[in-house]
């Protein structure tokens, strides 16, 4: 079904006008009108979702290829092209699925500027589908690069304090990446004489150019990961966004780090990949050992989620750069369960946040003995994060683990120590927040999930069970894409 | 009904359990749902014994049943699957007979407790857990199972979630086991690594001819296999409490006493002996990590033994008890006597589940009091409690006439598991002595701190009150009222108060009691029925299980009823060459070992005993001996001159201090890990990101704006505008430039 691709990508579109209209003709501080927003936001973005199941369900997942390929003449003889294959697919899946819960999530928490938010996360949404879907470089660049606005402003308007600060930070990381691989972007299409992203990935570069396009890529990618030492900027956007935005941020955004190298430095530059990957796998090492240390002494919820981001990001470069099928999978399979388990803990922070509006552990205690439910839809999501057999959280971890000892024994020492210290810290959070006695007077009439949430929770508690006992829904889609990867990226190096 | 079609039932009958009683045990009531799960795993314990007649007596063939697939990755492949052999079917009777006895023995014991859902839903919960460990046929649901277990470990130890000690205990149960998951992981990947493939059957096949081969680490060549089994063995060391990683398993006594009795006594801590011997063709190509299960299993047999001579908790002595005969079990496989290992995993699972569940026995009639420096002279309170613990006594100290082979269960097991380390000490392998050594000395420790339990318990002059009792009553009442009707702070602290006063009492301040409400003649009472029935069976268990099954498990039809399941490698390869628990040879049903039988060289024809038939008299009198020593000394101190162990603990010499503290091993984790953790992340996040990343980069760059943006005041959200409007120019430049450089 040709066509299908773009209006998945730009159904969300279709929506931002619906709002867009009703803000123009409408009463826009009216409840009413607000509310209709709402709705349109859910309804639009499950929509989206249905269609990327469509997506999905057309999908041939024994051709490695790209499918539901458009190209299209854009203008000054740029293509607008664009193809999934079973990486991508996925991504794009993930994508939709997270975005309604976000919509639902706001529903109560935000209240300025409402119509705005919603036509945020939903030009973000647009913006990140077209950034998996992507098939010409330059389309890539331009999603890439303009989905860092609507993030952007999604902190800066509707964080918390120190959102300006956050903001800026974030800001500036990425710009700086983004700037070198602009640079390394043009100087591909001047050498290569295409700007299809296919035909790029077939292009034999130059090992001496390469080693150069790669670094310049990588500095954009790393950051988004985010990779040790560029992660900074992560924790604070977290801490400052509201609780949509952290999901989004956490369950997506940082996933077009790891899907770009997937898509350009592993394909395009196999050599320099293959001389760098020791880089790689001392920062990968490095960031689970030392941000899983850091997440240990946090007293901000969302702070030490965000840390440990950052650790389990590092078993997905470490996965990706070990060149074999299993830490390909594994990176796959993890991005895709840190977005589920890691969107999940954001919103069970903001559960507690939306009731007393603060995420520090020293705050509660206790809050098991008014609130079961909610002990143990978050002592799933803590079990997940600290990679609990049985959840998705363990599948795509021991792969990782896997792959890059076959690659770096040492890398693969460094990253199963991390297995140890996420339990650490994930535990002691736990213990914090959940055990005890309810000793703070201002919690004795706190309530629990109520019914919006639970329906929140319950496709993220679905997916985590459902892939940590059957990942080979996920593995199945993505391994003859993978195999093809792993096989033209080991004749490259010739291993 | 086939063994193909019960075993599935076996399986996930508990699970259907847990699910019931974990999601809707607050809707349909408490007493359903310890019906619904008690009754599931009644079932699963009676098709558990129907099963394992089948394989004993009826020739079942070994067989696995494959469910669904779980991770299918290249050659990374693992199902979810029940495999069924000698030690799957050996694990199925102990871990769902020993389960359902705990759940039935709960309905009496945790009869007072508002959760009793969620307790029962973990139970059921860890029984699914450890049944798919036991019936893995691959590394990933062995993994599976294996964490699964000690997520249901964590959750019930830490199931009076008000109490601190609880929370802590369980945290570190989980931490220390997940370092030895770290190992256990890092052996799996190596195997994989090795075999290119996690299935047993695929892998066992292989060794032989993989016996030399290397592996390159920090530009060294080491032996494969025994790097391999050593990292295994870590996993082993932590689910199993073995030295180094033992020290989660007296805080696990922080949770309620049943689940002591299951989980940490009978099934879940015998694990890591279960790989092992599953693991047999493995480890018989690893000499050196043999070595290191043998001297790590003996020297935790006399750690744990030192350490439970001086406790005062009643929990904690029968925790280091558990502790020390673990290493026993690991000793025997270490020396290759897998089977002896098993055997006494089997008669262990009775005598150790009874000693606990009494213990509670005790706990419960003394309104729970652990301390038995309060206890006395309760023989005559608790009769049946006092009868069935002198069982459990009896077993564990192993008793038995050597001559006519008439003897408890633990006479069984526990010297046959002697005499192996003799003989592979014998048979040139200096390591079998230590062990021997080791163990004929711990027998002498093993049954002075057991009758010792004994004795300070019920017999000797009452070291409690009826004032203590009815004190003691008197808030548990206090606290079931706290939890029925919610916690405020007013009541928290309460809680500290009574901690303070009663800093002795480590049991659950949750578990409400009945009793006492004035009129009560605070005496010690006798638990009920469905307590008693437990006790009783196990009991039985406890006499019996040696004798009856001894032919079985390491006698004369031991080659008929393992079939291949343990691997023991011929004279010429194995470390032991003549040590009789070795020369029994796989007889040729297990195709994996068979293989690797045949591989390794010819196969025996005949199946020795392991038992003592060449060993020299002493020997086998050693055990008997240092028995009946550890025996005489405890009545001499404890009723003889009654106080006099009372006296000598206050004395405190070096010795005593060093073992009562554990061999210090708590302060020495703390001070190195626990701190040295807390200081590398703080000087991480406050030196490393905040003073040198953030200091260095944006900080410094962003400083202006950021400046800027304070100063705008309540403009702010207006220069965001600016900024995005800004950023949107730079993006449209580079990409103007981007056009002009492709068209030129």
């Amino acid at each position: 079904m040709t066509g299908l691709l773009s209006l998945t990508t730009f159904a969300p579109i279709l929506g931002v006008a619906a709002i867009l209209i009703l803000r123009v003709f409408g009463r826009p501080e009216d409840a009413k009108t607000v509310n209709t927003a709402k709705w349109i936001a859910l309804v639009t973005t499950l929509a989206t979702l249905a269609l990327s199941v469509l997506l999905v369900l057309q999908f041939d997942a024994s051709n490695p290829g790209f499918q539901f390929v458009e190209d299209a003449a854009w203008f000054a003889g740029l293509h607008y092209r664009m193809g999934v294959d079973g990486v991508s697919v996925l991504f794009v899946l993930l994508t939709a699925f997270l975005l309604p819960i976000c919509i639902a999530a706001s529903w109560r928490s935000i209240e300025k500027r409402v119509h705005e938010y919603l036509i945020a996360f939903l030009i973000l949404e647009t913006l990140v589908i077209g950034v998996f879907c992507a098939l010409d470089i330059i389309l890539f660049y331009v999603f890439f690069e303009f989905s860092l606005v609507p993030m952007f402003l999604i902190i800066g308007i509707w964080g918390g304090a120190r959102r300006i600060y956050a903001a800026f930070k974030f800001f500036l990381y990425t710009l700086l990446g983004s700037i070198l691989m602009l640079a390394a972007i043009l100087a591909m299409i001047n050498v290569a004489g295409t700007s299809s992203i296919p035909a790029l990935m077939a292009y034999k570069f130059a090992p001496g150019l390469q080693t150069w396009l790669w670094l310049a890529f990588f500095a954009s990618f790393a950051v988004k990961m985010p990779m040790w030492p560029v992660h900074t900027w992560l924790p604070d956007a977290h801490v400052e966004a509201p609780t949509a935005g952290s999901v989004i941020l956490a369950g997506i955004l940082l996933k077009m780090g790891g899907y770009g190298f997937m898509r350009f430095s592993l394909p395009m530059f196999p050599n320099a990949s293959d001389f760098f990957s020791p880089l790689v796998f001392a920062l990968s090492a490095i960031a689970i050992i030392y941000t899983s240390l850091v997440a240990f002494r946090q007293t901000d919820i969302k702070k030490l989620i965000a840390y440990s981001s950052v650790a389990h990001m590092g078993l997905v470069t470490m996965g990706i750069f070990s060149g074999n099928a299993q830490g390909e999978q594994g990176a796959i399979f993890q991005m895709i369960s840190h977005g589920v388990i890691s969107g999940a803990l954001f919103l069970c922070v903001g559960v507690i946040y939306d009731r007393m509006h603060t995420r520090d552990m020293a705050f509660y205690g206790g809050l098991v003995n008014r609130m079961p439910w909610y002990g143990l839809v978050f002592l799933l999501f803590t079990m997940g994060n600290v990679g609990l057999p049985g959840t998705s959280g363990f599948v795509g971890e021991i792969l990782a683990m896997t792959g890059v000892y076959q690659a770096s024994t040492w890398t693969a020492i460094a990253a199963a120590s991390g297995v140890i210290l996420s339990a650490v810290y994930m535990l002691t959070m736990y213990r914090k927040v959940m055990w005890g006695e309810l000793v703070n007077p201002k919690l004795s009439a706190i309530t629990d999930l109520d019914a919006r949430e639970v329906w929140i929770f319950l496709p993220l508690i679905i997916s985590t069970l459902v892939l940590g006992v059957y990942p080979n829904f996920v593995f199945n889609l993505t391994q003859a894409s993978v195999d093809q990867l792993a096989t033209v990226y080991r004749a490259a190096i010739g291993g | 009904m086939s063994a193909q079609t019960l075993l599935p039932i076996i399986v996930f009958g508990p699970l259907i359990g847990a699910i019931v009683a974990g999601l809707f045990g607050r809707r349909i009531g408490a007493i359903p749902a310890q019906a619904v799960t008690t009754g599931l795993l009644m079932l699963s314990a009676l098709l558990s014994w129907v099963v394992f007649a089948q394989w004993t007596w009826g020739g079942l063939e070994p067989f696995t049943i494959t469910v669904l697939p779980f991770i299918h990755v290249g050659d990374f492949i693992s199902n979810w699957s029940l495999r069924l052999d000698a030690l799957s079917a050996t694990m199925l009777i102990v871990v769902n007979t020993v389960a359902a006895l705990v759940h039935l023995y709960s309905w009496g014991y945790m009869a007072e407790d508002p959760h009793r859902p969620r307790f029962f839903a973990y139970l059921s919960l860890f029984t699914f857990a450890m049944l798919m460990l036991v019936t893995a046929a691959d590394f990933m649901q062995l993994f599976f199972g294996w964490e699964g277990v000690g997520l249901a470990s964590y959750l019930l130890i830490g199931f009076w979630f008000k109490k601190p000690t609880a929370n802590a205990a369980s945290i570190k149960a989980f931490v220390v086991n997940r370092v030895g998951d770290f190992g256990f992981a890092l052996g799996i990947m190596t195997v994989f690594w090795a075999f290119g493939t996690i299935q047993f059957a695929e892998i066992f096949p292989m060794i032989a001819a993989n016996a030399g081969r290397t592996w390159q680490f920090a530009g060294q060549s080491w032996p494969l296999m025994d790097i391999a089994c050593a990292l295994l063995f870590v996993g082993a060391m932590g689910k199993s409490a073995q030295f180094f990683l033992h020290t989660w398993l007296p805080d696990a006594m922080e949770g309620p006493t049943p689940v002591s009795a299951l989980i940490h006594a009978a099934t879940m801590v015998t694990a890591g002996v279960y790989m092992v011997c599953l693991l047999s063709p493995m480890f018989e190509y690893a000499p050196v990590a043999k070595n290191i299960v043998t001297i790590i299993g003996a020297v935790t047999a006399l750690f744990a033994a030192t350490v439970g001579l001086t406790q005062n908790d009643i929990k904690r002595v029968i925790a280091y008890s558990t502790c020390s005969q673990l290493g026993y079990m690991f000793f025997a496989a270490g020396v290759g006597a897998y089977q002896a290992a098993m055997f006494h995993l089997f008669t262990h699972a009775f005598f150790k589940a009874l000693l606990f569940l009494g213990a509670g026995s005790v706990i419960h009639g003394m309104a729970h009091e652990q301390d038995m420096r309060r206890y006395g002279a309760l023989s005559k309170y608790l009769p049946i409690t006092y009868a069935v613990m002198t069982i459990g006594t009896i077993a564990i100290t192993g008793l038995g006439i050597p001559g006519v082979e008439l003897g408890f269960a633990g006479f069984y097991s526990k010297d046959a598991i002697i005499h192996a380390a003799y003989e592979a000490g014998g048979a040139g392998h200096p390591v079998g002595y230590f062990a021997f050594i080791i163990g004929v000395f711990v027998a002498g420790l093993t049954a002075f701190y057991s009758w010792r339990l004994a004795f300070f318990t019920f017999k000797g002059h009452a070291r409690w009150t009826s004032e203590d009792l009815e004190h003691h009553w008197h808030n548990r009442d206090h606290h079931a009222h706290d939890d029925a009707h919610g916690a405020h702070s007013d009541h928290a602290t309460a809680a500290q108060i009574e901690t303070h006063d009663e800093p002795l009492a480590g049991d659950d301040h949750a578990h409400g009691h009945a009793h006492g409400h004035g009129g009560h003649d605070a005496k010690p009472h006798e638990s009920p029925w469905t307590m008693r029935i437990p006790l009783i069976v196990l009991s039985i268990g406890a006499i019996a299980a040696g004798f009856a099954f001894h032919h079985q498990f390491i006698g004369d039809e031991k080659g008929e009823f393992w079939r291949g399941a343990i691997y023991n490698a011929p004279a010429q390869h194995g470390p032991a060459a003549e040590g009789p628990a070795h020369a029994a040879a796989p007889v040729g049903h297990g195709e994996a070992s068979e293989a690797a039988a045949q591989a390794a060289g010819p196969v025996p024809a005949h199946a020795e005993a392991p038992e003592a038939h060449h060993a020299p008299l002493w020997v086998v009198l050693a055990p008997l001996v240092a028995s009946i020593l550890g025996l005489l000394v405890a009545i001499y101190v404890y009723i003889i001159r009654e106080g006099l162990g009372a006296r000598l603990a206050a004395r405190g010499g070096p010795l005593y201090t060093f073992f009562y503290n554990k061999w210090f091993f708590d302060e020495l984790y703390q001070a190195t890990f626990v701190r040295g953790a807390k200081f590398l992340g703080d000087l991480f996040w406050k030196g490393g990101d905040q003073k040198i990343i953030d200091g260095l980069g944006p900080d410094g760059v962003s400083a202006v704006s950021y400046a800027v943006g304070k100063g705008a005041g309540r403009l702010q959200t207006g220069y965001l505008y600016h900024y995005a409007f800004v950023m949107l120019l730079g993006v449209a430049g580079l990409l103007t430039y981007a056009l002009w450089a492709w068209n030129s």
